[in-house]
């Protein structure tokens, strides 16, 4: 697997090219109406004509939902690491977790703007609740699952407890997280619009409210592609990331005679 | 016989696996191992002799019984002890040589000194994946490696802090014959040069009477010490000699004591 064909390499391009060509015969073939369904080629053009209206608002929401994405990875990171080292806390958290994990979170934001006013605030916030979850989940599994032979390698030695978290568990579990960021990342795009669209004055949510209210089609769709260009890219990044990290533990038959 | 490094004294072990599935895998054992001393522990499959070892480590707690190391009851692991497990149990996210260096980050001294001697550490590495035959493969992650270069380097890991009292489960298991009887030789070489105390947990007897100044021969679980033998033949010991008639009946004797104690299980 040490070498990945041009036409591998191609594919997922050739599929996202395909799909808007036959988008654009589909409406063109069945004269679908702007306001239902608009053409790839018009929504391109309303990116290309009007990028620089565009760009403070992808830029907005690529901070808000990125500064939401650390905060949540961190704290999703500490509490994984508390729940997955103990089993007490495991126990006592959990149910909590969940509890908090199932509430929808567009029905939080009223709250958080009662608190915080709109705009950026309760956006990030929004973003980082949400990536939370799965970080924990995937922090904690990772630590909860560490064989415990691998322990014992440390343990014999008179390693502390701090020692076998750092020298076995945290290194364990990063595949866990990596995983988990994956997640986490397109998780925090949709916070982040949830709140925009319910109370910001900014950002592509915000301003897809604005448009849709206008009945200007073509302007909405033009911000959902902009938010899945800006999730493809930071998961594209993530699962790089994620492959220079822990290769070790996603080798492929690749035994070195 | 110099005072007991190494003391078991009437200890029961019972793994606990929840209701009436417990499992009492000592049951009285007792045995005393001189300092400087090489003991191997042979026995049927499944009578404790790693739960010995793990005791012994301080891994395990007894639940009845005493366990000393150095004139100290064990309560916990102590840094004085190398350990090789049944499995190589390398960090898979390690390269083969920071595996080995492990120890070196933990134990002190060496825990404050790693980051300014790493370079000497890394040599004293190298040297000792030269001894058991690992030259070239430092670099390596341990899924590259094959099973038999694992075991290796996990000797290694258990050799680079020079503990005073190591502790082998089974370290020769998963290679083959010959490369097995190269290790015997490099074994007894870094034993006769450092002199630490071993215990050597083996299912081939042939290994124990090679190696050890002393076998202990384990009854069927419930474990505990049925025979003691010492070993008498001059070191350093070659190949040859196990092939000689007194060897041979060290071996023999060796045999008939464990398969009496597997019959007394069966009958």
């Amino acid at each position: 697997m040490m070498r990945k064909s041009a036409l591998r390499r191609a594919l997922p391009w050739l599929v996202i090219v395909g799909m808007f060509l036959v988008w654009e015969a589909l409406c063109r073939l069945f004269k679908v109406p702007e306001f239902v369904l608009p053409l790839p080629t018009q929504i391109f053009a309303v990116l290309f004509n009007r990028w620089d209206a565009l760009l403070p608002h992808a830029t907005q929401t690529l901070m808000t939902t990125l500064v939401g994405f650390v905060g949540g990875v961190i704290l999703g990171t500490l509490i994984g690491i508390a729940i997955g080292s103990s089993r007490l806390v495991y126990d006592a958290m959990y149910p909590l977790l969940v509890g908090f994990y199932s509430i929808p979170k567009v029905a939080v934001v009223p709250i958080l703007v009662v608190w915080f006013g709109s705009g950026t605030v309760p956006a990030v916030i929004t973003s980082l609740v949400i990536c939370i979850f799965p970080v924990v989940v995937n922090v904690a599994t990772g630590l909860a699952t560490t064989e415990p032979e691998l322990e014992d390698v440390l343990r014999a030695l008179g390693a502390s407890k701090r020692d076998i978290l750092w020298g076995v568990g945290i290194p364990r579990s990063m595949p866990y997280l990596f995983a988990s960021l994956k997640i986490a990342i397109t998780l925090a795009f949709v916070g982040t619009v949830i709140s925009e669209t319910v109370a910001a004055n900014r950002g592509i949510g915000n301003m897809m409210i604005i448009a849709s209210s206008n009945i200007d089609v073509p302007l909405v769709f033009a911000g959902l592609f902009i938010l899945a260009f800006m999730g493809i890219a930071l998961y594209a990044a993530f699962a790089l990331l994620e492959e220079r990290m822990t290769g070790w533990a996603m080798r492929k038959s690749e035994f070195v005679s | 016989m110099t005072a007991d490094f190494v003391l078991l004294d009437t200890v029961d072990l019972t793994y606990r696996a929840g209701e009436g599935q417990d499992t009492l895998a000592l049951k009285g054992a007792t045995l005393a191992i001189g300092k400087g001393e090489f003991a191997a522990i042979v026995g049927p499959s499944g009578c404790g002799k790693s739960t010995v070892l793990k005791l012994v480590s301080g891994l395990l707690k007894a639940n009845r019984g005493r366990v000393e190391v150095g004139g100290h009851t064990v309560e916990g692991p102590v840094k004085i002890v190398g350990m090789a497990f049944q499995n190589p149990t390398m960090l898979p996210w390690l390269t083969a040589i920071d595996n080995v260096l492990v120890p070196l980050k933990i134990v002190q001294p060496y825990r404050s000194r790693f980051k300014r001697q790493r370079a000497e550490y890394e040599e004293r590495a190298r040297a000792l994946f030269k001894t058991v035959g690992l030259a070239g493969f430092e670099k390596r992650h341990p899924w590259q490696l094959s099973g038999g270069m694992q075991q290796r380097a996990s000797l290694c890991r258990a050799l680079i802090h020079e503990p005073e009292l190591l502790l082998l489960d089974e370290p020769f298991g998963a290679l083959d014959a010959f490369t097995r009887e190269d290790l015997w030789a490099t074994l007894q070489t870094l034993c006769m040069t450092r002199r630490p105390t071993v215990i050597l947990v083996t299912h081939d007897l042939r290994e124990a009477a090679y190696l050890a100044d002393r076998i202990f021969v384990m009854s069927a679980r419930p474990g505990r010490v049925l025979a003691t033998h010492e070993v008498r033949f001059p070191r350093p010991r070659t190949l040859d000699m196990t092939f000689s008639e007194e060897f041979v009946a060290l071996n023999h004797a060796l045999r008939n004591e464990i398969s009496d104690a597997r019959e007394e299980v069966a009958a």
